[in-house]
């Protein structure tokens, strides 16, 4: 089996120690990850701003990069939330049958990161230790347009020396939504304070989730606010292990 | 008792307003809460929810797929019973229909059932400029009517008002317009109730003509329906001389049958009932009981718009229960009134816009870019309403509105800007080097929205791409 790692433009450029993590976890997983280096971006922030003439050339180049591929593996629920329910819309309304055609037949092979460890690897404990006081916010691309349900959580739960704790109104959104967090600063900010309080709440030391875009805003907030909560994508939980330490 | 939503700002300066509003803030998360949890309760307590879904979804597209054939139905039914049926194209000419009606009879005030299509055409205010009082009698609308006020929801418009607001509301404003409040009105829910209803009676038994909007229109049989939970809308159905029903034309359904679907989808989807306390059916005219004179008005404004639009008319299944309000982040903040429209939260998001049309009005524009796309609505809609995925069409519909205008040129070239850089892997590798090597601007531009309150990561000095030619692809 062939299989890709799509790390996003975002960990690309701003958290590569995430697409480390992803890598470093899927190999010790006897997974022999390639990252096709022609990537860029889903061209989600342009589809969901209304930029979707700019975002075609972006969607044309995600499948001539990823299509030979067998299943593709990326550390966000958002841009596998894009790819898989997007592209195909996307294309099919600028005309482009084919592309639309070709976008509809890889959306399948494509899994955000708990998915692919807990449907296409089959595997719960993926021999992390974290000692940690750890709570898990459900992003929500993952848990609405994805679904994955309890899976970062069984494989949270699996982790040695991690201590999961309920995070309140962990389904409710953290108020990111891509340029929604700066056309909408204010009420994005208004609705990542109570995020971050709950956070807060929750007595744990890291905030957990899926996608580092969200992790952003509610860690830029955190930290802004001297918070005593760090924040950390889930496979930077999952990759670590106790010779790391 | 004349505001109006005219001239209300764009969606982030309406945001700012009400976003410094604490009372406002803990009202309205109070109110959300107790809705929302009560909902998913009742809810979880029907195991083929979800099949009621679709059916609900199935029944209002049907209806309107041949929506042409249900409408002329519906007005032979109606005829052959004894209403006169009107048609109208826009606001202005509803309004005056039902002011020629008042007219006729030489009324100088109606009482009114809730109504959102009597709301959305701005009813209240047009009869005022004829000399017409129009007494909204839901509890509610009466709340925001005697306060000078703008409703926020669609299913509690006075939503935003706490039980100490409503009492000195109630304790100031109801003796001009008619019985007033007792002297010794508590804020005891009870008391409030108490004082709405020996108000509001005296205008029941006054009143000669009756204005009302309806649930649902049965095409087969020619019978309306009003849905209420007060049993003020039976008072008005029932006691007045003449009747008007403004009804939007989305609002027909083929069959009685049709009805058990959407009449068991909405109590549990609008107020966490099990069934609604008053549904009124009437149909045509009864001699001797009730109202003589009927009329209906069939309104367009902006609905056979939105049906012509591929993704977005599916928001004409829409049964205005309000479960997508209660469940949204950014309603639960900034509350319906920046949404500048009788229809605020998701729904109103993509209704304006459809209904109004894009590319013409600033605030109707940015009504698309109110929402995270966290699709929380999507997931309550009892009739499966994808609101963020027509959202992201009007988006995509306002960008291509405003090409070759000067309105936006800045952040359409930061996207094409940014489309050209992410065409190849490449332009994206040099990017990324110089990105982190170039010191943080002083200016940030637009991402100062971002700064103000959040902190923003640096870009790395070693991308994810460089790392791996490196040595993460060499192992």
């Amino acid at each position: 089996m062939r299989v890709a790692l799509l790390v996003t433009c975002l960990n690309d450029a701003l958290f590569p120690e995430t697409g480390r993590s992803v890598v470093r976890l899927l190999r010790r997983l006897g997974v022999e990850v390639e990252f096709p280096e022609a990537q860029t971006c889903c061209g989600q922030p342009m589809v969901n701003t209304g930029y979707l003439d700019e975002a075609v050339p972006l969607l044309r180049n995600f499948v001539d990069t990823f299509e030979g591929y067998d299943a593709v593996v990326t550390p966000s629920g958002s841009c596998a939330g894009s790819v898989r329910h997007q592209h195909r819309l996307v294309a099919h309304r600028a005309g482009e049958k084919l592309l639309s055609r070709r976008a509809e037949q890889l959306a399948p092979r494509v899994y955000e990161l708990s998915e692919f460890l807990v449907d296409v690897l089959g595997v719960e404990d993926v021999g992390a230790t974290f000692p940690h006081r750890v709570a898990y916010h459900p992003t929500c691309h993952s848990l609405r347009l994805l679904g994955v349900g309890d899976r970062p959580s069984r494989l949270l739960r699996a982790v040695r020396g991690l201590e999961l704790v309920d995070l309140p109104g962990a389904e409710e959104c953290c108020g990111f939504g891509g340029t929604f967090a700066l056309k909408n600063a204010e009420t994005s900010v208004a609705i990542g304070q109570d995020k971050a309080r709950n956070a807060v709440a929750s007595g744990a030391e890291y905030l957990v989730a899926g996608d580092r875009s969200c992790l952003m805003h509610i860690g830029g907030l955190l930290s802004r606010q001297r918070a005593p909560v760090g924040v950390l994508h889930l496979a930077d939980v999952l990759a670590s292990t106790e010779e790391q330490r | 008792m004349s505001r109006t939503f005219v001239g209300m700002p764009a969606f982030p300066e309406a945001a700012h307003r009400a976003l410094g509003n604490q009372q406002l803030r803990a009202n309205l998360g109070h109110a959300t809460s107790t809705i929302r949890e009560k909902r998913a309760k009742v809810v979880a307590e029907v195991p083929d929810w979800e099949d009621l879904r679709r059916a609900g979804a199935a029944i209002k597209d049907d209806a309107l797929l041949h929506l042409d054939e249900h409408l002329v139905r519906l007005e032979e039914q109606l005829t052959s019973r004894g209403v006169v049926v009107h048609w109208a194209r826009d606001a202005a000419e509803a309004c005056a229909l039902v002011a020629g009606v008042a007219r006729d009879h030489q009324v100088e005030e109606v009482v009114k059932v809730k109504s959102m299509a009597t709301g959305e055409i701005g009813l209240n205010e047009a009869l005022e400029r004829e000399g017409i009082a129009a007494w909204e009698t839901d509890l509610a609308e009466l709340i925001v009517q005697l306060g000078d006020d703008l409703p926020s929801h669609i299913l509690v418009p006075a939503i935003h008002r706490n039980r100490t607001e409503i009492r000195d509301i109630f304790a100031t404003a109801m003796g001009a317009a008619g019985r007033p409040a007792p002297a010794d009105l508590t804020d005891d829910p009870a008391r409030l109730a108490e004082a709405a209803r020996l108000h509001l009676r005296e205008k029941f038994l006054r009143a000669r003509m009756a204005v009302t909007g309806a649930n649902f229109a049965v095409a087969d049989s020619g019978t309306l329906v009003v849905v209420e939970s007060e049993g003020n809308g039976r008072m008005c159905l029932t006691l007045p001389e003449v009747l008007v029903a403004v009804v939007g034309i989305e609002k027909v359904v083929p069959t009685w049958r049709d009805l058990d679907v959407l009449l068991r989808l909405l109590p549990r989807s609008a107020t966490g009932e099990r069934m609604n306390p008053y549904t009124s059916t009437w149909t045509g005219i009864a001699p001797g009981d009730g109202p003589q004179e009927m009329h209906v008005v069939l309104l367009d404004n902006g609905r056979t718009r939105a049906l012509a639009d591929e993704v977005g008319r599916q928001a004409l299944r829409c049964i205005r229960c309000s479960a997508c309000l209660n469940v949204c982040p950014v309603y639960e903040r900034t509350g319906g009134h920046a949404y500048g429209s009788v229809y605020p939260g998701p729904i109103g998001a993509i209704l304006n816009p459809l209904l109004r049309g894009v590319g013409v009005d600033d605030q109707v524009d940015s009504l698309p870019y109110a929402s995270s796309l966290c699709g929380a609505c999507y997931e309550v809609c009892p009739v499966r309403i994808d609101i963020p995925e027509v959202l992201v069409e009007l988006r995509a519909q306002v960008v291509d509105a405003h090409r070759g205008r000067r309105h936006g040129a800045s952040e359409r070239l930061g996207m094409r800007t940014a489309a050209r850089v992410l065409r190849s892997g490449r332009r994206l590798a040099a990017v990324e080097w110089l990105g982190g090597r170039l010191p943080m601007p002083r200016r940030l531009g637009p991402l100062t929205a971002w700064t103000r309150e959040r902190d923003l990561p640096r870009p790395a000095r070693r991308s994810f791409r460089r790392w791996w030619r490196r040595e993460g692809g060499a192992r």
